[in-house]
């Protein structure tokens, strides 16, 4: 048995960078960061975008160096998976039975790529793209793949099919929904996005179920419908977003459901417990303080900073503005804020011109921004939604008008630009 | 091997081994220099890997994009030779660039 001060569990964006933070925070005691995958921390983002395409080595999505870790003595244990915590021995335990000392827990697994529930969904050529060896896996696959059938419309799946028809597959999208991305965006720019990838050639298919997956010999060979209609496939490319990590901790008494509860410094239920990123709860200010799970760099970036300085004493509460981004063609989409309980969307710019901005607004509020290809939309709506404040509305379709000027602060109305 | 530059938050500048085909910002982390967030990976969607160009050399760079631009106008503290150090790619010619890390935002 080996004991740490701090014992963060998940080497994933979350989990690594809680360990650069304590560092860079000046923290002295020892650190482990234990990682169930073999690599050392890397960057997801690039697994369904560059690094699928084959245009970035995995030694560039690399978190920090190999020498880094060893220089500012955080103890990687790569290949260990924590199956249970022990918050009265204040211990973890490895699959292989090892147990490993915490003063400080840290839990920062992120989640498992959710898995379809339908017959076939465990053969062979269905892929999940959440982690290197995924994607190590489906490029084996690719040279000698044709067809190729994507479920699930959400960011996952429209990255990897734009990649995946730029390399000359055939590729379906199939989404159980009446459109793309439904979980976080509105329809502007779902249907600004659909029309996209069909004029790349990406078979669109909405509204979809998907009654099972067709094997020959233990591999897939195609994705039935509820239709009854057959889709051949040569790989099947499922993503349906992820299931949090969080079990052993909710086995432990840690309070939670889909995720691990946390409060406003990612302190969970039990004592000396945090979780981070994807997978914790959390009472988000940008959601109208409503409890979420947020799946992105920024919120694991920014919960690894708040546990880092709740550990070593200078705790602050969580709060940050969510952002995101994804890059499919030659387009790239970038997110402010959180668009859930919008009461008006406002289109800036045209469709057509393949720059524009999606503004979401509540009661009178900027609460979100989709920009594509309109990064000077993106830099000033994100003060907007920073600021909270009341915005003449009918302004912000004004692209004459920058979206700077749509403060309607002390009572004098923001003119026209000349 | 080529070097480029870099004045840390301390004040201090020493010179790193470049590999041409590395952005700024892939030098400076890959050399253990801890400063940078670089928190979108270099795919110009953050400003988190802001360093300021010598002046003096600015002009040897390509200019940056109007999406950098972009981005660098958000910044609070700006200076004109300012840049996104995952927008310039390392190769030979750049060999003895100088780039400061700019102070936390």
């Amino acid at each position: 048995m080996s004991d740490y001060d701090v014992v963060i569990v998940g080497a994933g964006q979350a989990g690594a960078q809680a360990a650069i933070a304590l560092r860079q925070l000046r923290y002295r005691g020892t650190i482990a960061l234990i990682g169930d995958e073999l690599e050392l921390p890397y960057e997801r983002p690039p697994l369904t975008k560059a690094y699928l395409a084959g245009e970035k080595s995995f030694d560039r999505l690399l978190i920090r160096p190999s020498a880094f870790w060893q220089e500012k003595a955080v103890d990687l244990r790569p290949g260990c998976r924590i199956v249970a915590v022990d918050p009265g021995a204040r211990q973890v335990t490895a699959a292989d039975g090892t147990t490993i000392g915490y003063r400080h827990l840290v839990w920062a697994t992120g989640g498992a790529a959710r898995r379809l529930d339908c017959p076939g969904a465990a053969l062979a050529r269905v892929h999940s793209l959440r982690s290197r060896a995924d994607v190590d896996r489906l490029a084996q696959e690719l040279p000698a793949a044709r067809q190729v059938v994507v479920i699930g419309g959400g960011y996952i799946g429209l990255e990897a099919a734009a990649v995946l028809v730029g390399a000359g597959k055939q590729v379906t999208l199939i989404e159980a929904q009446q459109q793309v991305l439904a979980r976080m965006s509105g329809t502007m720019l779902a249907r600004f996005l659909e029309a996209e990838h069909r004029s790349h050639g990406v078979a669109l298919r909405l509204g979809t179920e998907v009654r099972c997956i067709e094997g020959r010999d233990g591999a897939a060979c195609g994705v039935r419908l509820g239709t009854g209609e057959l889709l051949p496939a040569d790989v099947v490319i499922v993503g349906v977003g992820i299931v949090p990590a969080v079990a052993p901790l909710l086995a432990a008494g840690a309070h939670g459901g889909t995720g691990v509860e946390v409060d406003a410094v990612c302190r969970t239920s039990l004592p000396d417990v945090y979780a981070i990123g994807d997978c914790a709860t959390h009472a988000n200010a940008f959601a109208e303080g409503a409890r979420i799970r947020l799946e992105s760099v920024q919120n694991a970036n920014d919960m690894a900073g708040t546990v880092a300085r709740a550990i070593v004493g200078v705790a602050h509460p969580y709060y940050a503005v969510p952002w995101f981004w994804s890059n499919q063609y030659d387009l790239r989409l970038q997110t402010v804020g959180l668009a859930a309980g919008h009461d008006l969307a406002v289109l800036r710019g045209t469709t057509a011109a393949r720059s524009f901005s999606v503004i979401y607004l509540r009661q009178g509020r900027v609460i979100a921004l989709d920009c594509v290809n309109a990064t000077k939309d993106y830099v000033q709506g994100r003060k907007l939604v920073e600021s909270g404040i009341e915005v003449r509305s009918d302004l912000l379709a004004d692209t004459s008008v920058p979206l700077s000027q749509a403060l309607q602060s002390d009572g004098i109305l923001p003119t026209r630009a000349a | 091997m080529a070097s480029l530059i870099v004045t840390t938050r301390d004040g201090a500048t020493r010179p790193l081994p470049a590999d041409a085909g590395l952005s700024v910002m892939e030098v400076i982390r890959d050399n253990g220099i801890d400063e940078l967030l670089a928190a979108c990976g270099g795919s110009l969607s953050c400003a988190t890997c802001h360093v300021i160009v010598d002046p003096a050399q600015a002009l040897t760079l390509p200019p940056p994009s109007e999406a950098e631009r972009e981005l660098l106008d958000g910044l609070d503290q700006v200076a004109p030779t300012s840049r996104l150090g995952c927008q310039i790619a390392f190769d030979e010619r750049l060999d003895g660039l100088h780039v400061t890390i700019a102070p936390e935002s």
